[in-house]
């Protein structure tokens, strides 16, 4: 008996869940309300056999209790019953897999005139590329990766020398027009998923898959991996912009062709030389650092990952922050750097500089931390070196008190959280895993130990 | 409907079967331990599996507090997540559940249903065993080796299975896919017994029309598990070469880390093909017997015939046979052509028809029955309305458009939980408290077994229910932290905290039976042999528990089918299997 109402109350409160509660899709920004529709339809199909099934198992519980007095009736079968049911569910399943179905052929039949992007995906980020003029992409082949051709573009291709390299994770789609997502993976599966737009499709190494959609709404959306792709799969995200074609289109020709990439001269370490006096002044003459200056030791580090940062303090992604003292320092020292080339220079001249590792200054437990650089590792490399294809810098043999200020401003959120801050994200969601002053100092250690 | 019911045509005299054929232990370690009599290696199956399942139970622990309090326990990092995951899923999914059913229930069931001394193949039922066993040994190893077990999430998707940026990597997926391979080697030396013995071993008037639905179940999910396991196992020799020898059967041309990579030409939806052609099978393989177990619970305890049972047979074989033209369905955006989506679909949900034919019979079977609301028969129905719940939202995610926007979200946990997790472990509990006075002699105790029917079924729907919603905002799996996004609101966060808080108390409430299984062993209330008054065989044994060679001197002779319950004009409301017509045991009188 009391199985009975309890069965009631579940199934009532099944149904005012899904009637009240605020967790439901997010609205849609693309073309395919369609496959909200299938939803809907679904919704209701199984929603009545939820109900009507469940609370006629709760009447017989009810109505059949056990009673001394009574018998069960005997009858092995009811053929008639049997197949009316059986044809009831039938009709019920065609409601729900014609239009699925009629959707499904919609997917796979994608507009003549839609242009094709391409997301790359690799661990534990996003890229993009666009065909350029000739509406064309160039091809691409494993083996052609490298720092330098990082979307592993055909040299000899001509079709890839206009190719627009996006080398963010945020993407730009105009408004109100088709688009075919070609989606590749350089390493393992990913998926591309925007929850506004619904359609999503893994990325598999050795093939390009396709999506195709129309954005609908303007805004900026979360583009998240849902296909598991290894310990930084929760941080791999992106962001997809979706815009009028004007502004798209000047977004776009801020980012430079395949030809232009490899045609970029190398910095000129003779012409950075002074302009690093500027720089000298707080991190040294070698670039060794200055502790009391709270200036962290530059040589040795990625050149790469300097002319990010430089380009980052720049355009304000870094140093902007209120509680980001110091590298509210850098803000005015950046913009003597007058142009790209300035910051290519200067990044080169630090490179020549000799890479002394800085003296250890932090305390820690450093077989504690070890067990928590597993995370680390995996981007930054099981030596500390830094990956350049991970957009992961060196942190063996660098400031360690430098690396811990940071930790700790990207676990308050001091660094990590302004959005044209690329990889600075999954830094934030990283440090998270670090709970006290404690974890950040014994993690240090463990880096000390690999100079 | 009389031939299933009463066939006195199938009438013969008992088989007398001489001592001298069953081969008896002679020592405790025969007895025991290396033991041949199937009930007592079923007591091993259930032992290992439910000791390694409360492995997979610490581990769902683990995950729900990262999920539930994220940055709050120092212990669950990025990795280790990841490998609780993985862990959690591989050990339920196959070293608890499809142990538990067809290695546990299998062999004390099969034999004692169908009114055979033993399996047909007792040495070899002995050592399905101790491979099984060494099986879960490897697996626990694997915990241990540099670098732990492996976090590539229990469909071991190659590239990531073996390359760097996954936990385990190095040792850990080697011992795991080893581990597969030599379960698969155990489970079918069982597998191959308990088919040959369901054809081959019956007694005497017990026709395939007449096996309780028990028996049906398991005797399908086996010829499943026969078929399906190959596939598997193949895969795991064929990434075992690709991890040690760098061979390239689902290995593309890959730069990983920056680093490219020895492998060129294989392709990682290949071995996606491979699992999932084991995989949805696998469904099947825990779900048939518990479609069994839960048949005749019902029958039992609502004092009534299982409704349309030539139905019920039908459907358990159509479902095996379409539940291997299906696999698909996981890989809708797996990068496969999708065109094989019309295709998969389509076979998906028609695959529902016989499947909601059987909710159809068992609640029709409660309608007008004399309901027991005892314990079993509290897990039957907590198992039906899970499985209704479950199997509707297996409409969603098999209808390939309505999957798209759902598939790798929090629904798909949700969905696949409630139908091969929850409610087959409610039969399983249904079972256990069903079939424990046969085994022990001894009743469980009623009161906590209330308790821990209450807390598992609406704990259970606490947890998974809201999941789903989470699924529809777009809520990814497998993630360690959600992060700030900006379309997951907030309140999610709360959402979470409160389905950890149900995970604890139901895992908690496993105690209770835990418990109970251990007290009523020495303080339960003697059962007898038949305390629920049911009709099939393994009631009617001369020794409770039965001792080995089941039925003593002779065999039963079947003269009807398993539900014989409230016959108009019987004196009671049940006729066990082996009681003969009127006019049968006249006949058998005459020819004496």
């Amino acid at each position: 008996m009391v199985v009975a109402i309890v069965l009631i109350l579940l199934i009532v409160g099944s149904v005012l869940f899904h009637l009240l509660s605020p967790w439901y899709f997010t609205p849609i920004a693309s073309n395919w309300t369609t496959i909200d529709d299938t939803i809907s339809i679904t919704f209701w199909v199984t929603g009545i056999v939820f109900v009507a099934v469940n609370l006629f198992m709760a009447w017989a519980v009810i109505r059949y209790r056990y009673r001394k007095d009574r018998r069960a009736e005997y009858e092995p079968e009811n053929k008639k019953l049997e197949w009316w049911l059986t044809g009831l569910t039938t009709v019920g399943i065609v409601a729900m897999l014609a239009p699925g179905l009629y959707v499904w052929a919609k997917f796979v039949d994608v507009p003549d005139d839609a242009p094709v992007v391409e997301a790359v995906g690799q661990q534990w980020h996003w890229s993009y590329r666009f065909p350029g003029k000739d509406g064309v992409l160039g091809t691409v082949d494993a083996r052609y990766v490298s720092d330098k051709n990082p979307f592993g573009m055909n040299p000899d291709d001509p079709n890839g020398r206009d190719d627009i390299l996006i080398s963010s994770q945020e993407l730009h789609l105009p408004i109100g027009k088709p688009v075919k997502m070609l989606l590749r993976s350089k390493d393992v599966l990913h998926n591309f998923t925007v929850a506004q737009f619904r359609v999503k499709m893994d990325l598999v190494p050795g093939l390009v898959t396709y999506i195709w959609l129309t954005p609908t709404r303007a805004g900026k959306f979360d583009l998240l991996c849902q296909e598991l792709c290894g310990i930084g799969h929760f941080a791999m995200r992106g962001s997809v912009v979706v815009e009028e074609e004007a502004a798209f289109q000047a977004w776009l020709s801020r980012h430079p062709t395949f030809a232009q990439t490899s045609a970029q001269a190398a910095g000129d370490a003779a012409a950075g030389k002074p302009l690093y006096a500027a720089c000298a002044a707080c991190h040294g003459a070698q670039g060794e650092g200055t502790p009391a200056l709270h200036a962290p030791k530059l040589s040795g580090q990625g050149d790469w990952y300097l002319k990010r940062q430089l380009k980052y303090y720049k355009q304000g992604a870094r140093g902007t922050h209120d509680k980001d003292v110091f590298g509210k320092v850098m803000v005015p020292m950046a913009a003597t750097l007058v142009d790209d080339a300035a910051i290519d220079n200067v990044a080169a001249y630090i490179k020549t500089l000799p890479d002394r590792p800085a003296p250890a200054t932090v305390k820690g437990n450093a077989s504690n931390g070890k067990q928590r650089y597993v995370t680390c590792g995996a981007c930054h490399g099981a030596d500390g070196r830094g990956v350049q294809a991970m957009n992961a810098p060196g942190l063996a043999g660098m400031s360690d008190w430098y690396l811990v200020t940071q930790l700790k401003n990207y676990k308050q959120g001091i660094r990590g959280t302004h959005p044209q801050d690329q990889y600075g994200v999954q830094m934030a969601l990283m440090a998270a895993i670090l709970r006290d002053d404690q974890a950040v100092n014994d993690l240090v250690a463990y880096i000390n130990t690999l100079r | 409907m009389s031939y299933v019911a009463h066939d006195a045509s199938a009438f013969a005299p008992p088989a007398e079967v001489r001592e001298v054929e069953l081969y008896h232990p002679k020592t405790w370690l025969g007895k025991y331990v290396f033991s041949q009599d199937a009930k007592v290696i079923a007591i091993q199956y259930a032992i290992t599996a439910i000791s390694i399942g409360v492995v997979a139970l610490v581990f769902s622990w683990l995950i729900r507090l990262q999920l539930g309090f994220p940055n709050t326990f120092s212990f669950i990092d990025p990795s280790n997540y990841l490998q609780f995951v993985t862990q959690h899923g591989m050990i339920m999914v196959i070293y608890l559940l499809t142990a538990l059913f067809l290695g546990a229930f299998g062999n004390y069931l099969i034999p004692l249903m169908i009114g055979a001394r033993d399996m047909v193949f007792p040495y070899v039922n002995m050592l399905s065993y101790w491979v099984y066993l060494v099986a879960v040994l490897l697996l626990v190893a694997s915990f241990f080796v540099p670098g732990g077990a492996t976090g590539a999430g229990w469909t071991l998707y190659p590239p990531q299975a073996i390359l760097q940026g996954t936990p385990g990597e190095s040792w850990g997926i080697i011992l795991m896919l080893v581990s597969l391979a030599v379960f698969i080697i155990g489970f079918t030396m069982g597998g191959l017994n308990y088919v040959v013995t369901v054809l081959q071993a019956r007694t005497r008037g017990m026709t395939l029309m007449r096996l309780p639905l028990t028996v049906w179940g398991i005797f399908m999910a086996t010829i499943l598990a026969l078929l399906a396991f190959p596939a598997l196992f193949v895969s795991a020799i064929m990434m075992i070469l690709d991890r040690t020898l760098g061979t390239s059967f689902f290995m593309p041309a890959i730069v990983s880390m920056g680093q490219k990579l020895e492998y060129a030409g294989g392709s990682p939806v290949l071995f996606q093909h491979l699992f999932w052609f084991f995989g949805h099978p696998e469904v099947y393989i825990v779900a048939l017997p518990a479609f069994g177990i839960v048949s005749d619970l019902l029958s039992v305890h609502a004092r009534k015939n299982i409704f349309g049972y030539r139905m019920m047979v039908w459907a358990i074989v159509a479902i095996g046979g379409l539940s291997f033209i299906v696999w698909a369905h996981h890989m809708y955006v797996s990068g496969m052509n999708p065109y094989f989506g019309f295709f998969f679909a389509t076979t998906t949900l028609i695959i529902a028809v016989p499947t909601a034919i059987k909710v159809y019979n068992w609640v029709l079977t409660l309608w007008r029955g004399n309901i027991h609301l005892n314990v079993p028969m509290l897990f039957a129905i907590g198992f039906i309305f899970t499985f209704i719940n479950g199997g509707l939202t297996g409409l969603f995610l098999g209808n390939v458009t309505v999957d798209v926007p759902l598939s790798d979200t929090m629904f798909v946990v949700a969905h696949f939980h409630m139908v091969m997790a929850i409610a087959p472990v409610l039969a399983v509990f249904g079972a256990i408290y069903h079939w424990y006075p046969k085994i022990t002699g001894r009743m469980l105790d009623d009161t906590l077994g209330k308790v821990h029917f209450w807390f598992t079924f609406v704990g259970s729907y606490a947890i998974y229910y809201p999941m789903h919603y989470l699924g529809f905002l777009g809520v990814p799996r497998r993630y360690y932290a959600i992060g700030g996004t900006d379309f997951i609101p907030e309140s999610v966060q709360s959402m979470n905290a409160g389905i950890t808080i149900a995970a604890l108390i139901v895992g908690a409430a496993q105690m209770v039976f835990f418990y109970n299984l251990v007290r009523s062993y020495f303080k339960g209330k003697p059962s007898g042999g038949n305390p629920w008054e049911a009709t099939t065989l393994e009631w009617q044994t001369p020794h409770t528990p039965p001792t080995h060679g089941n039925f003593g001197r002779e065999l039963p002779v079947v003269y009807r089918w398993a539900y014989d319950f409230s016959v108009p004009g019987a004196p009671q409301d049940f006729i066990p299997q082996n009681v003969p017509p009127p006019e049968a045991a006249t006949g058998a009188r005459d020819r004496a």
